[in-house]
């Protein structure tokens, strides 16, 4: 553990009974366990109701005072799923481990507990704000809301306040309307750090914010991150953000992870056939590389009915029958990336799957769990 | 990590401060409002309507209830009876004050109590959803399947008339498009990240409802149940008119225009008077009610 940075103002204690680091290092901060998520849309008493399968049997870990990035096209279950990391959204089926201890189990914590440990900041600054409340007011709040006394709570917003790079006596007696995008984004980061959370959810963040005020508050997040020792869960869909902020990356497509790995591994050496085509739609630097072509095709499939089998075949260069029967599982062969494709997995079946090893499989799968 | 930021953000201090008005958001419906001849002129015309009546026995000497055979309905102008008598004599000028006092309290305390009981209603359905949604929106339903004159009406003629029956009558009235309103807004609200940004932090639901809901939503209703203390009064006055309302020789501004109807065509300036009255004040209390809508920006 780094000792704690001097700048870090002494009333940002934690409520109540200190719950940090129960596991030790080598304890992932967060373990998610076949964690499912359907909506019912449509459909009242008669009609027929259709079930989005927004987030569908994911697995992953988040370690201690990692960023991890998780990228996707919109409507893959990238927002679902944060929410559903802070219990914003009440999960299906599936296990949320904080720390060692689950939430909602009788010898693990409560959802309370969970969210003064994990908290979040949301896209839209101007929409997440209360508009009829002071900042102070709005920050205070969590606290008050967990027994902090008035006095104290007040104190606490100063001093996230100043964490964030807003002087109090300047902002703490404002109104949103009165501050602009990258300051209501300061707010917001105060708002979820007077929570003395140990990892944050940042949900597109940045996105909405210009170019240079975004990379205010991105070297912001990782000051922060460094001084109050933070674990990321960084949603966004700017690949260049995430492999610039992220230690490692998550990809999702339609309720699943298709590809987890470090950043160099993901960004260098893809293996899913979606990643690749993800990575391919950035605009290049180099102008001998742009292309005309896009990289993938069409809309992603519904999530209401997904195709069977590999939910990304329909639009899957390497597609053969295979990968209409079976569901590919997120398995690790390779140094520091899991991935779930046929293709990739050596004896799947599918033609351009790499040869079985048995040694070499036995030895990553050892790796990797 | 500070020296950096800190110079970036008081960049912008300067440029927010600079010509920005401050203060709370009621601040600054006031200084909308104030820029608004048309409410503010509504609003001294109510004020003063209201003070009179709160008044009326400093104002006026006379009597309202003494009445007097010789000089019955004379014409407004008579030394002494500046806007006349009713058709038994009584002052006018007189009984309109009176009346006022009655008149506007039939047309504050339904609306407001409707605007509690049918608030919270709305706040809870709209907050709450589900079952507990279906269940009171329903039963406003059925109040709704009535236009509000009839269930007024049918309301008053069933317990009888009087000033407490008149008054529960127009309550009743009142609290299915309050709590119709209070339910949209409160859907609005629920939805926003800052309620979802609220809730994460574990907080309790009467937390929630009282810091971020009621705060939003407060205004949405007071805009939409000024604008109904006019219908109030009329409706009112409607009661007092069929004689469910409060009963002779009580002065209110309906039953005057009842008690006068017979004397339209001998003095129809005296029988017209309450009815201006009415109008006035009704037509102040909608465009008061409009300017208070325009000021907090809010769309019904």
């Amino acid at each position: 553990m780094k000792p704690p940075a001097p700048n870090v103002p002494p009333a940002l204690r934690p409520f109540g009974p200190d719950m940090r680091d129960v596991g030790g290092p080598r304890q992932p901060l967060y373990i998610v366990k076949d964690l499912v998520k359907h909506f019912t849309v449509g459909g009242g008493r008669l009609g027929r109701a259709a079930v989005v399968q927004a987030v569908d049997g994911v697995n992953f870990d988040v370690h201690k005072g990692e960023t991890l990035g998780v990228v996707g096209e919109s409507g893959c279950g990238k927002s679902t799923m944060g929410r559903l990391l802070i219990r914003l959204v009440r999960p299906d089926r599936g296990e949320l481990i904080l720390d060692g201890e689950e939430v909602g189990a009788p010898d693990g914590i409560t959802v309370r507990q969970l969210q003064r440990n994990v908290q979040m900041v949301f896209q839209d600054s101007y929409m997440s704000l209360n508009p009829r409340l002071t900042v102070e007011d709005t920050i205070a709040f969590g606290p008050r809301a967990n027994a902090v006394r008035r006095d104290e709570a007040r104190e606490r917003a100063h001093n996230t306040l100043t964490m964030v790079g807003l002087r109090p006596e300047l902002f703490a007696q404002r109104y949103p309307h009165e501050l602009s995008g990258g300051q209501r984004q300061r707010v917001n980061i105060a708002r979820a750090l007077a929570m003395n959370p140990r990892m944050l959810i940042l949900d597109e963040a940045v996105s909405a914010l210009d170019k240079s005020i975004g990379a205010q508050v991105i070297n912001l997040l990782q000051d922060l991150k460094r001084h109050l020792s933070l674990t990321y869960f960084f949603i966004s869909h700017d690949l260049g953000v995430v492999r610039y902020i992220s230690d490692r990356v998550l990809v999702m497509y339609l309720g699943k992870v298709v590809e987890i790995g470090s950043v160099d591994a993901v960004y260098d050496n893809p293996r899913h056939p979606y990643t690749r085509a993800l990575l391919a739609s950035q605009l290049s630097m180099n102008a001998t590389e742009r292309r005309t072509k896009p990289p993938l095709l069409g809309d992603p499939p519904s999530s209401i009915n997904p195709p069977t089998g590999c939910r990304f075949r329909t639009r899957c260069p390497l597609a053969e029958e295979i990968c209409a029967n079976r569901e590919p599982e997120l398995v690790g062969f390779a140094r520091d990336s899991l991935v779930a494709c046929h293709a990739a997995t050596p004896g799947s079946g599918h033609a351009s799957a790499p040869p079985l090893c048995p040694q070499h499989t036995a030895k990553a799968s050892a790796r990797m769990t | 990590m500070t020296s950096q930021i800190y110079e970036v953000a008081e960049q912008t201090v300067d440029e927010t401060l600079r010509g920005k008005a401050r203060g709370g958001y009621w601040l600054g419906v006031a200084r909308q409002l104030r820029r608004d001849p048309v409410t503010m002129l509504c609003a001294i015309i109510l004020t003063l309507i209201a003070l009179a009546a709160i008044f009326a026995p400093y104002l006026s000497p006379l009597d309202p209830f003494q009445t007097s055979m010789v000089h019955r309905l004379k014409p407004p102008g008579t030394p002494g009876h500046w806007l006349g008598t009713d058709e038994l004599g009584r002052d006018l000028l007189t009984r309109l004050l009176y009346g006022g006092r009655l008149s506007l309290f039939m047309g504050f305390v339904p609306v407001l109590i409707a605007s509690l009981v049918g608030g919270t209603l709305g706040i809870l359905a709209g907050y709450a959803g589900g079952w507990v949604n279906t269940a009171i929106m329903r039963t406003m339903d059925v109040f709704y399947a009535f236009p509000s004159v009839l269930l007024a009406v049918a309301v008053s003629g069933a317990l009888g008339g009087g000033l407490i029956n008149g008054l529960a009558s127009l309550t009743l009235v009142f609290i299915p498009p309050i709590t119709r309103v209070s339910e949209s807004f409160a859907i609005q609200v629920r939805t926003q990240d800052y309620v979802e940004a609220a809730r994460a932090t574990g907080a309790r639901a009467h937390q929630v409802l009282i810091s971020h809901v009621l705060k939003n939503v407060s205004g949405p209703i007071l805009v939409y149940s000024s604008s109904l203390i006019s219908v109030s009064i009329v409706i009112a006055s409607g009661l007092s008119f069929l004689g469910l309302g409060v009963s002779p020789p009580a002065a209110e501004w309906g039953l005057m225009l009842s008690d006068l109807r017979q004397a339209i065509y001998v003095a129809p300036v005296n029988a017209v008077l309450p009815g201006v009255i009415i109008f006035l004040t009704s037509m102040c209390f909608n465009l008061v009610s409009d300017g208070l809508r325009t000021a907090m920006n809010v769309k019904l």
